[in-house]
């Protein structure tokens, strides 16, 4: 049904879209007129070299910084230009993942992921008791573990319930800065394949930074690859690892790239259809 | 299935709070009907989904309620719902009593909401029981944590004194550099702060003391009093609290946020004791920092109250200046500074101790800032108290 998408449809649908966007501090460029667009239902890896401005730019897009110029609208609201009232709204229909979980150290896991439930004022304990309950079991945690601290968790606990809180309000856009970074292969791998069912139950779209190859093969639709100021290369993991660009060849057809490729060729199509 | 047209429930949420184009979205609503073969049939339209949902969730709870109760046998149809989430399965869930609703119609993609809360939710861990013993403890609890602050500030203290031992037997290991940055700190930038408030002090207590006087034409003892009061008692006393509030505070949170980003553990896995590295300097620095301050506030508290007795009763400055050593015995100036050595290393220690303590979350570092604060400025008092019965005999003509 036509329906399952709500955004306000845009001419491109786009549901992040970046438009001649530059980013400066004092001299130095970070990004040179740069555009983007994802689509939505998507999964979005972004990649490039550190300090290629790619933590920047998902701030920019999470309107937590401003680009020295140039639009970045989300869901049809632009963040340079929409009214305060429209982005607050926006900033509950996305969820973001971010890279240390940036849980709040004062409360309890249960509390942490009730707390932008809580905030909407109108939903009752109850409901938001079960809502929580069956968030922490989406993400895998049992519920001895809601009681306790962050601080008390391990680091892959602690993203998983970082997870959960990001998708507490339910949002149709997810952002995952470095979902896994610091977990372990096979938590890793667990990780990818939480995020790719939630996607699919949740019709989510997902824009990703990561520098890890194996999450960027076994979940993105496409990958975006930020270098030279700008995205050099745009598309599908296969189209963009025959990309050119020095960065891409070295990074994807290094030792590591390689192996992760190798095991392009039947996975690529397992998340899609399964 | 058809339904006839009578719907008993609809709810309607207002049209503010949602973004998205009305175009395709429809509020959640129910309707109570009869299937062509009579039974009642439940039928849920409109997007189900938090969003659409939060503004009218009071409504809609009554609402399933209310049908739920009616309609017990009722079948659900939910193929209509244009867009549904966990929010709004869980809250038809509930409506069900927990359960999945006997006959229930639900489109393919819907399903899998669904099959999550079938999943048997965990039971809620238990808060802890009642015991006997809980009054008992929760009335020595302040005791015991009283005593446990004192033992871990003599360990603390222990551990300082050793790294101090080793300084003195092996002089290059000495933090010069931290002691210096921290006599910078605490020192330097707090003659700005120390010199308003003792100039102030100064001003008011020969203000007030100077009318007393001018009563009984007793004007010439201001001398006297200011002095004792301020060389004594005042300067270091005043300079203690400040230094506390402005010192003590930042070291705490400092060595609380070292704390939290494991920069402490970090140290000790390179074999550089922070004891050593971090709280002797602090110690010492302060040690230095603070009888220099009192000096300074003993001074600036006197040149105000000059003024404001030359203003108030006629005193001149130089007869002032030149009546103070008689009035004031200098062994008062010297228990001042010694006041002031104390004070600043009891100052920096309880600092340290309570930085130390921090857990790594942020409300343990404000709670043990202000701990750390309140507890310096009490000790302070009560030492002063001591010094007060211990010297009564010294620097009283």
């Amino acid at each position: 049904m036509a329906a399952m998408v709500t955004a306000a449809p845009t001419a491109t649908e786009c549901i992040i879209e970046v438009r001649n966007l530059w980013t400066e501090f004092g001299t130095l460029v970070v990004h040179r007129d740069l555009n983007l667009c994802v689509h939505p239902g998507e999964v979005l890896s972004l990649v490039g070299g550190s300090g290629s401005g790619k933590s920047t730019l998902l701030r920019e897009i999470l309107g937590l910084q401003q680009p020295t110029r140039g639009e970045v609208s989300v869901l049809g609201v632009s963040l340079q230009h929409g009214h305060a009232e429209e982005l607050r709204q926006l900033r509950n229909r996305w969820g973001m993942l971010f890279q240390e979980g940036a849980m709040f150290s004062a409360l309890t896991v249960y509390e942490n992921v009730a707390l932008p439930l809580r905030e909407l004022k109108t939903l009752d304990e109850d409901l938001i008791h079960d809502l929580v309950m069956l968030k922490l079991r989406m993400v895998d945690i049992e519920a001895r573990h809601a009681s306790k601290m962050p601080s008390e968790l391990s680091g892959g606990m602690v993203k998983r319930v970082a997870l959960a809180r990001a998708l507490s309000l339910e949002p149709e856009l997810l952002f995952l800065d470095e979902p896994t970074a610091g977990l372990d292969p096979e938590r890793s791998e667990s990780f990818c394949t939480l995020i790719v069912n939630l996607k699919r139950e949740l019709a989510l779209t997902v824009l990703m930074v990561t520098h890890d190859l194996d999450t960027i093969v076994s979940i993105s639709d496409r990958v975006a690859v930020l270098a030279d100021q700008s995205i050099v290369a745009l598309g599908t993991v296969a189209e963009v690892a025959a990309h050119p660009h020095p960065f891409i060849v070295e990074y994807f057809q290094g030792e590591r790239g390689k192996r992760a490729l190798e095991g392009l060729k039947p996975q690529s199509q397992a998340p899609a259809t399964v | 299935m058809q339904l006839s047209d009578k719907p008993i429930a609809t709810a309607v949420p207002s049209s503010k709070g949602i973004v998205e184009s009305s175009a395709n979205w429809f509020p959640p609503a129910l309707s109570l009907g009869r299937a062509s073969d009579g039974r009642p049939t439940v039928t849920v339209t409109g997007t189900w989904n938090l969003r659409s949902m939060q503004p009218v969730a009071h409504a809609l709870r009554r609402q399933l309620a209310a049908l739920a109760r009616q309609a017990q046998e009722a079948h659900w149809d939910l193929r209509e719902i244009s867009r549904l989430d966990h929010a709004g399965a869980m809250m038809l869930w509930q409506a069900w009593g927990r359960q999945r609703a006997e006959h229930l119609n639900v489109r393919a993609e819907h399903e899998g909401l669904f099959a999550h809360l079938q999943s048997e939710p965990a039971a809620e861990p238990s808060t802890g029981k009642f015991h006997w013993m809980h009054p008992m403890l929760a009335a020595t609890r302040p005791f015991m944590v009283l005593g446990a602050h004192i033992i871990e500030v003599i360990e603390l203290l222990g551990k300082v004194s050793l790294a101090l031992l080793e300084c003195l037997r092996h002089p290059s290991r000495m933090p010069w550099k931290e002691i210096s940055a921290n006599i910078y700190r605490t020192g330097a930038q707090a003659l700005g702060i120390t010199a308003l408030v003792g100039f102030l002090i100064g001003v008011v207590l020969s203000y007030l003391s100077a009318q007393q006087l001018k009563a009984y034409g007793a004007g010439i003892f201001i001398v006297n009093l200011l002095g004792i009061s301020v060389v004594r008692e005042l300067g270091p006393v005043l300079a203690a609290i400040l230094v506390a509030g402005r010192s003590g505070s930042a070291m705490t949170a400092q060595l609380g946020v070292m704390r939290v980003t494991e920069e402490i553990d970090a140290m000790s896995v390179m074999g550089i004791p922070y004891t050593l590295r971090l709280v002797l300097p602090r110690i010492v620095a302060l040690a230095i920092s603070l009888p220099l301050i009192v000096l300074w506030t003993n001074a600036i508290a006197l040149v105000g109250g000059m003024v404001a007795a030359r203003y108030e009763i006629d005193i001149s400055i130089p007869y002032f200046i030149s009546e103070l050593p008689n009035a004031v015995p200098v062994a008062n100036l010297w228990l001042g500074l010694a006041k002031g050595v104390v004070f600043g290393m009891l100052i920096a220690l309880l600092a340290c101790h309570f930085g130390l303590r921090v857990e790594p979350n942020t409300e343990s570092l404000g709670e043990g800032t202000t701990n750390s604060v309140v507890a310096a400025i009490t000790i302070v008092i009560i030492v002063d108290a001591i010094f007060a019965v211990l010297f009564s005999s010294v620097g009283v003509p």
